[in-house]
């Protein structure tokens, strides 16, 4: 699938991480890891900047998390107002990985605390486009 | 202490709503105004660098329409993008230059007519504000952003909602007393209070910020006139020294980012460039302009400054530190929340104010002290982009 398959809605439809794409419909949310210096991206990119290789794999993101912070957008920008309210927030995994997504929508907002424990699951939208979220563990 | 670079003339436009003009007329505001500050002929200005935000531009290229606008061709002219930092980051440009004895006189002008585009186009802009790729697809803005700060130091660090709301009350204090702020009215906790039907702040833009916690779009220009020793000495009675420059950056992406409960990594990284050069320390600062974007920012750059140490800047806005009369009086001209934030132009405005304040002219906005030593730190996106400039006379 192309990267414009990304997301409640793309903004960028060809990159070399594309394969990001095929993998959430998977099942999977993955990054990359370098191969040669070992270092680990989320999200994916295909050049390592902490050697310079363009030698990188995939690996599947852990999946139990904290939640390090979140808002709650009552307002949203164009082509995303009819999904308000909505909350989006930061999971960390340590291991210097954290993630950026929405929280899944059966999530409460007043149930959402900085700490609480998380997880992450792909997402698939009603028009086909392809995304993960953050769930409550 | 090296006293090499001068600012010699300071100027900006009012910041206004929807200013009724052109760039070019926009741009010729703030410029009019440091020239006659100055007072230097546009022959003695050897190179312009003109600052803004170019998603809110029509015009591309502005820098050589601006330079022949303002009658500074054949002169060199080129641009500088740091979005919320740009003028800043011209100004550290043309230090640069100046340094490098390449030209004598530089002016750096920063402008942002934010109304140029419709509200449909600014709109569909604001979702692009930082990560196309990995983040806007989420549904993202800047107030969303902020917040995520917000919200972890909130919850580390015992700031409250009512410490945000003192950030803008204070704001509004000040932005009473500058005639060329967009927002002129006080402020009051009633404001903030979501059982009061007339409060106009109270509303949840991204939760935990309101409506009241983010400063507002604006038209503006501001113009920074730089000149070397030599010439600041023969054009200025009163010439402002830059001592110190810092500037660092951070990762776009929020998943990429350090605690969020500890701040805006540049913020640090800048003051700390500044500090050394300057050979000065957070101490020695008797006024200062901070980018107060939002209200959590303000809180946020007092520790990135070293006004208050780590989780404790809450106690700044408690103790009333940062009002005039206080140790540190900060955004005594009513900041980015009252003034409004012309993107490009921003950082010009912070600087026009400390040069004021230095020089013993800033009416009504004057802290008491005759203070000899300013600051501005002006960051562009959410942290993406940090400046801290030191100033003296
Ligand atoms: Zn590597």
């Amino acid at each position: 699938m192309g990267f414009d398959k990304f997301g409640r809605k793309s903004f960028t439809g060809v990159t070399k991480t594309a394969k990001f794409v095929d993998l959430l419909a998977e099942g999977k949310i993955e990054g990359t890891v370098c191969k040669q210096c070992g270092a680990k991206y989320f999200p994916p990119r295909s050049d390592c900047a902490a050697c310079l290789s363009k030698d990188m794999e995939w690996f599947e993101m852990p999946k139990k998390g904290t939640l390090e912070t979140f808002t709650i957008a009552y307002y949203a920008p164009f082509g995303f107002e009819k999904d308000c309210p909505y909350t989006m927030g930061v999971a960390d995994f340590s291991d210097n990985l954290k993630l950026f997504a929405r929280l899944a929508g059966d999530i409460k907002p007043e149930d959402v605390k900085v700490g609480m424990n998380v997880s992450i699951r792909p997402l698939k939208y009603d028009d086909g486009q392809m995304s993960f979220e953050i769930t409550k563990a | 202490m090296a006293k090499e670079v001068a600012i010699i003339g300071v100027g900006q436009s009012s910041f206004v709503r929807g200013y009724e003009g052109s760039i070019r007329e926009l741009a010729f505001e703030a410029f009019r105004e440091a020239m006659q500050d100055a007072g230097i002929a546009n022959k003695d200005v050897d190179a312009s660098i003109f600052c803004s935000a170019p998603e809110y531009d029509k015009q591309r290229s502005p820098a050589g329409v601006l330079a022949e606008y303002l009658g500074l061709i054949p002169q060199p002219t080129f641009y500088i993008e740091t979005v919320c930092s740009s003028s800043s980051s011209g100004v550290k440009v043309g230090y640069s230059m100046i340094k490098a004895g390449l030209h004598d006189v530089v002016v750096v002008l920063g402008f942002q007519k934010m109304s140029e585009i419709t509200s449909a186009e600014s709109q569909e802009r604001m979702g692009r504000g930082a990560d196309i790729q990995w983040e806007a697809p989420f549904g993202t803005m800047m107030p969303a952003y902020y917040a995520l700060y917000a919200q972890a130091y909130m919850a580390k660090n015992g700031l409250t909602h009512d410490d945000l709301m003192n950030v803008r009350v204070k704001s509004g204090t000040y932005g009473q007393t500058n005639d060329r702020a967009v927002f002129r009215k006080g402020v009051k906790p009633a404001d903030f209070d979501p059982k009061n039907p007339d409060a106009r702040m109270a509303a949840a833009v991204a939760w935990p910020l309101r409506v009241g916690d983010a400063c507002a779009n604006a038209d503006g220009s501001s113009c920074i006139i730089l000149a070397n020793a030599e010439k600041a000495k023969a054009f200025s009675k009163k010439p402002v020294w830059i001592l110190g420059i810092g500037a660092a950056s951070e990762a776009v992406n929020m998943a990429a980012r350090p605690d969020f409960a500890k701040g805006l990594s540049v913020g640090y990284g800048a003051a700390k460039q500044a500090y050394n050069m300057a050979g000065i320390t957070a101490k020695d600062v008797k006024v200062a302009e901070v980018h107060d974007c939002f209200t959590i920012a303000e809180i946020m750059a007092y520790e990135g400054l070293g006004f208050a140490p780590m989780g404790d800047g809450k106690q700044l806005i408690r103790e009333k530190t940062t009002y005039k009369e206080g140790r540190i009086p900060v955004n005594v001209d009513g900041g980015l929340l009252s003034k409004g934030h012309p993107i490009g132009a921003t950082g010009g405005s912070q600087m026009r104010t400390i040069v004021l304040q230095l020089r013993g002219e800033a009416g009504p906005m004057q802290v008491p002290g005759d203070p000899d030593i300013g600051l501005v730190h002006n960051v562009g996106g959410v942290g993406l982009y940090g400046n801290v400039t030191i100033f003296g006379r």
